[in-house]
């Protein structure tokens, strides 16, 4: 069920839940189930996708939208705590869409508000919807999840696109992980342990080149500069890895390659020619996606 | 030598607490967990002595101190099967074990910098599952950090 619910990790979902949703999202058209409907999004961090995608969803389905744009310009400024921003936000709108710096702050907003609250990413953590997108667009592109083939390359310590996509990923059976970043950006420890509890099949490796030949459907991420606790730290990994058009050369066909976005200097510019380039083909699913979730957790038809 | 009789190594307390059942080499644990290793307080400790349940095992005796609940349980923390004998007149007048439950609320903090629960002003309490009770490993909820006993016996060290 999805009504009222919060979207806090995209393991509070089963495969059935996310069948649902995708079945919801393949078939919604715009209109006006959500009419007189509010969603608030309460952003302590850069985003274009997660809020533009989200705010574009609700007014497709004839709701609107009131927002909170960083912390300067709000109360949080003159000294509020989150807790209270969020007790404002659960008076005011039907659902609240958050993303905030510290790891926990949407499960707090969720026991805070009474609405349903979902987390559009928290710190390095999650970021549910975003996996929810990307389970999606496989779905749509490759046409099955089973039994592929899968890499996730980068960022995969901070990343919590990465996190998320791999926490979802091992929910539909995959055949083999390839897990493909410089060792200080290797998954945490509690991400290594989930993947072993859960039983698929992954490796460890450094080496893109060789993976390449090996997938369906390459993940690749940026390396989150913002959550490195030392800058120094970063300056070691920056252009650890590369995408070009060589490398895109040596993929399978019918293989894709997708991306959360924003990219930065991980994908030579070239590559989003290519026909396995889908990560603007992922970001036009955000719509689909997040309105289906919408819909589903305020009950609308 | 470990001695077969307990009384052999160190004298019954008057009044105060006695922590038996310790696993071996918590003891020092202990103290630091309860904050009794300074002046205020007499403190004994048996460590690797025989015990009939355990095999082996650690005891500290607090003179002139009965522990709260809330010390109770932070003592389960290191030593999940402890018993707690509180003393009077050299006699046991209560005998409770301590109990770890399946969730930890407030006693222990977040060792991750950006969880929500260590930032100031918000109403929110650190709370962890119990992923093992022997070596400690607690599971933040709100971060989903992992953290251990040595992170949890440095908290009360300090």
């Amino acid at each position: 069920m999805f009504k009222g619910r919060d979207v806090l990790s995209i393991l509070d979902f089963s495969t059935s839940d996310l069948e649902r949703l995708f079945r919801k999202a393949s078939t919604i058209r715009p209109g006006n189930v959500l009419k007189g409907k509010i969603l608030a999004t309460a952003f302590f961090e850069p985003s274009t996708r997660t809020r533009l995608s989200f705010e574009t969803a609700i007014l497709k389905l004839g709701g609107s939208v009131i927002g909170v744009g960083g912390e300067e310009a709000t109360s949080l400024a003159k000294g509020e705590n989150l807790a209270d921003t969020v007790r404002m936000l659960d008076a005011y709108a039907d659902v609240i869409v958050i993303r905030h710096p510290l790891e926990g702050a949407a499960k707090l907003a969720a026991e805070v508000a009474e609405v349903p609250v979902i987390n559009g990413g928290d710190g390095k953590q999650h970021h549910p919807t975003q996996a929810m997108v990307d389970l999606y667009t496989i779905r749509k592109e490759v046409g099955r999840i089973e039994g592929l083939r899968v890499a996730a390359v980068g960022d995969l310590r901070y990343g919590r696109a990465a996190t998320s996509f791999l926490y979802g990923i091992c929910k539909f059976g995959v055949e083999k992980l390839f897990l493909v970043s410089p060792s200080p950006l290797r998954p945490r420890e509690e991400v290594l342990e989930f993947l072993k509890a859960s039983g698929v099949e992954y490796e460890l490796t450094s080496d893109l080149e060789k993976v390449m030949g090996e997938v369906e459907v390459l993940y690749i991420t940026r390396i989150q500069k913002e959550r490195f606790p030392d800058p120094s730290e970063f300056e070691k990994v920056r252009g650890s890895y590369r995408l070009t058009p060589e490398l895109v050369e040596k993929m399978k066909e019918g293989a894709i390659i997708l991306h959360p976005l924003p990219k930065v200097e991980e994908i030579d510019l070239r590559v989003d020619e290519s026909r396995h380039a889908r990560y603007f083909q992922q970001a036009t699913y955000a719509v689909p996606v997040r309105m289906a979730l919408l819909s589903l957790l305020l009950g609308g038809r | 030598m470990p001695g077969n009789s307990q009384e052999l190594v160190v004298r019954k307390i008057e009044r105060g607490t006695v922590i038996d059942h310790i696993p071996v080499g918590q003891a020092l644990n202990v103290i630091k967990i309860l904050g009794v290793g300074g002046e205020k307080h007499t403190v004994a400790v048996v460590m690797n002595v025989a015990s009939k349940k355990y095999g082996r095992k650690d005891i500290v005796k607090v003179e002139g101190k009965e522990l709260s609940t809330v010390e109770v349980n932070r003592i389960a923390l290191v030593a999940p099967e402890a018993t707690i004998n509180v003393i009077q007149d050299y006699k046991v007048v209560r005998k409770n074990r301590v109990k770890l439950p399946e969730r930890i609320q407030g006693i222990v903090r977040c060792t991750n910098p950006s969880c929500i629960t260590n930032k100031p002003r918000e109403p929110v309490t650190p709370t962890f599952r119990v992923l093992s009770r022997s070596p400690l490993l607690l599971l933040c909820e709100y971060c989903g950090s992992r953290i251990s006993q040595e992170d949890v016996v440095k908290q009360y060290a300090g």
